[in-house]
């Protein structure tokens, strides 16, 4: 099956090699004989609601971040719309600040995001930088640990009953208080985490994967055959060791 | 001299030589940190007593090969004092300054982030800045810090301070913009541009007004000579432009400079157009600095390699190549030269130290994939082994032709016993893995250590 990626402003927003994650689906669905078909949707370009499967937006530096933020602010609607219809979507860093409501700098200005996730982020004083461990459960009963990076001034408050990507094991999180990290909103998934995050945590890479087919025409996600994933397993295990060897959250 | 600091430099020196003879490695930055922890200020003072002032360079890639190269042109004349082996942060700086007792000129290559104290403390009489390009997070922050940072420390410097800039860098550029003691340097030779930005193009955008700048040329990463097509933005006039540059496989290149003070060839026996910008950097601070087109030409061609970066060591028959790779752009550069002539086997060496990077996500916007096309056999090693395997795999390296082994020893045995007699073993390492392949190395005696000197 046909799986049709839209990447958001590949251009401006892939600072922490975003493509990786790309590539990671990529392959990941070839084996499993799916076609992943990648459009890059740029600035002033249309977003059509019903055009994408899968919806990937990166992170990228401030100034970049800064020029096409008026853009996916202006793209709100089609993005409610795409996730009303049940879109799998992966925001990373900057692309899941923006998907909120908006950022608020350190000199008080504001600069609305798209309203998709129920947050909004507040520049801190300090980065929170370095390895993070979480505890997922986006399934009921099933728990997975997801191992990443994040590097982030941002402070991301999420609204009373928002569900977090997962509990916080080792790192800071949203906002290096509250233990929870990213958010989730049916299948639209945002967070601090790169890596880039899908190669070393193939199981979400697979979970994003199943609610894409499911929207391409699947109806329910399917059960993917599995892969050995023996290197992906050494990545997960240094990295998730270097977050544990970082301590508690702090 | 004045006693205190009599007192100080020599205790200083003596711990070093003591870190030395106790067999502790280099001890490179050990005076420095001593004298730099007892009194900073001595920094000053040891630089104000440089008969011939102070140069500095500063860049994300390149900095220890300029530096390497303005010496070479500018050591002929007078003595330097030199941190040769990159300890680049203010303590290394005060320990080049305690070594050199004699020297009349200081030639410093300074990390990014202290380039604003260096200036400060050591006072140069040129400033050489290369590029910025988007490198180690963790560490730097965005780019957009560190170039804020240079700004403030550019509009500190006096006006008879030369500005030595590559003009190809939309940022770095606009840093002289304005200033008569300037040296504009850039490629002027489109026959060597890219057809399209890379992926990990930086500075792609308009510092005026956001718009995609047009490139009529791009050299490397976001270098080149750009236009913004809304508010005509553009590369300003070079001062100091390479042409007719022709690129010698692995091994040389040779490309004409022309200056305000004439024009001359130059022949190098290094690879890639990097190492072209490197020398356009080294010979803008060296005329600027006093030097000759005729010394620019001798000395760069008397130059051969700076530490691990294409240094070519012996070991049994065989020699091995260190091509230093730490971020996206510096990687496609080695990556663009290795396109020339592919070895059969390669040794890629991923460490994740804090001066390696500990954010390893850098891989994934190295174009590799030209490589992985051709290797017969690719090797992944360090720390971080397992990930490099990953991008690799992900790249479309079929896993027979794949080994993962973390041991930087075995992978460096592994890869010797697969080259044949009399040809090189292609060694990519991080900054720390180059270093233990180094020492490993050294400690076999193929290669003398680099506190002796260029082996």
């Amino acid at each position: 099956m046909k799986i049709r990626v839209g990447h958001l402003y590949p251009d401006y927003l892939n600072i922490y090699a975003d493509r990786g994650n790309i590539a990671v689906l990529a392959r990941r669905a070839a084996l499993r004989g799916h076609e992943l078909e990648v459009r890059a949707v740029g600035l002033g370009d249309l977003l059509d609601p019903g055009a994408h499967d899968l919806l990937y937006v990166g992170g990228g530096q401030d100034r970049e971040q800064a020029l096409i933020a008026p853009d996916l602010a202006a793209k709100a609607d089609a993005l409610h719309a795409a996730h009303t219809r049940g879109v799998a979507l992966l925001a990373v860093c900057g692309g899941y600040q923006l998907l909120g409501r908006g950022y608020r700098g350190r000199d008080g200005s504001f600069m609305p995001g798209a309203g998709l996730f129920p947050h909004e982020t507040v520049a801190g004083d300090s980065r929170m930088i370095g390895d993070v461990l979480l505890e997922c459960e986006l399934d009921p009963g099933a728990r997975r640990p997801l191992a990443g990076f994040e590097n982030h001034a941002g402070r991301t408050l999420l609204d009373d009953g928002a569900e977090p990507l997962g509990r916080v094991v080792y790192g800071f999180g949203n906002d290096g208080a509250s233990g929870k990290e990213g958010c989730r909103l049916g299948n639209a998934l945002g967070t601090y985490l790169h890596g880039p995050l899908l190669p070393r945590n193939p199981w979400l890479a697979d979970w994003l994967l199943g609610r894409a087919l499911a929207h391409a025409g699947t109806g329910e996600p399917p059960t993917l055959a599995p892969l050995t994933d023996e290197l992906e397993a050494e990545a997960f295990r240094v990295s998730a060791e270097r977050a544990r060897r970082r301590g508690g959250r702090r | 001299m004045g006693l205190r600091l009599a007192l100080e430099t020599t205790t200083a020196r003596a711990l070093g030589g003591l870190s030395r003879a106790a067999g502790r490695g280099g001890g490179t930055t050990i005076p420095g940190k001593v004298l730099w922890k007892l009194d900073p200020e001595a920094v000053d003072l040891l630089a104000a007593r440089l008969t011939e002032g102070v140069a500095v360079v500063s860049a994300t890639n390149g900095k220890t090969t300029t530096t390497a190269m303005a010496a070479e042109i500018l050591g002929e004349r007078q003595s330097l004092a030199w941190n040769r082996a990159g300890a680049n942060l203010m303590s290394g700086l005060a320990s080049a300054l305690v070594d050199a007792r004699r020297a009349e000129f200081g030639l410093f290559e300074v990390d990014e982030a202290a380039l604003p104290e260096a200036v400060t403390r050591l006072r140069p009489r040129v400033v050489a800045l290369g590029n910025l390009f988007r490198d180690q997070l963790d560490r730097y922050g965005e780019l957009e810090l560190v170039a804020e940072r240079w700004r403030t420390m550019v509009g500190a410097l006096p006006p008879e301070t030369t500005l030595v800039v590559n003009a190809d860098d939309a940022v770095v550029a606009d840093l002289a913009d304005g200033r008569a003691a300037a040296i504009r340097f850039g490629l002027d030779d489109p026959t060597h541009a890219r057809t399209r930005l890379q992926h990990a193009a930086d500075s792609k955008y308009c510092l005026r007004c956001g718009h995609p700048y047009d490139f009529a040329a791009a050299y490397l990463g976001h270098l080149g000579d750009y236009r913004c097509p809304n508010c005509g933005h553009a590369r300003p006039p070079l001062d100091l432009a390479v042409r007719n540059i022709e690129l010698r496989g692995l091994h040389a290149s040779r490309f004409q400079i022309d200056a305000a003070s004439g024009q001359v060839e130059i022949e190098l026996a290094l690879p890639g157009l990097y190492n072209v910008y490197n020398a356009a950097a080294a010979a803008g601070l060296a005329l600027a600095s006093g030097a000759s087109l005729e010394d620019v030409r001798s000395g760069l061609a008397r130059f051969s390699a700076a530490f691990g970066r294409f240094e070519r060591i012996p070991a049994g028959g065989k020699s091995v190549v260190l091509l230093l790779v730490k971020n996206p752009a510096g990687a496609n550069e080695v990556v663009r030269t290795l396109e020339t002539g592919i070895p059969p086997v390669l040794v890629v060496a991923l460490n994740d130290a804090i001066a390696d990077g500990q954010d390893v996500s850098w891989i994934w916007d190295v174009d590799f994939e030209p490589l992985l096309e051709h290797a017969q056999l690719v090797i992944v090693s360090g720390s971080r082994a397992a990930e490099l395997g990953l991008r690799m795999t992900y790249g479309g390296l079929p896993a027979d032709r794949l080994e993962v082994e973390p041991s930087l020893e075995r992978a460096l045995d592994r890869g010797l016993g697969l080259v044949e007699a009399g040809t090189e073993l292609v060694v990519l390492p991080t900054y720390t893995a180059m270093l233990e392949l180094r020492k490993v190395l050294t400690d076999r005696g193929a290669v003398r250590p680099y506190w002796e000197g260029r082996s």
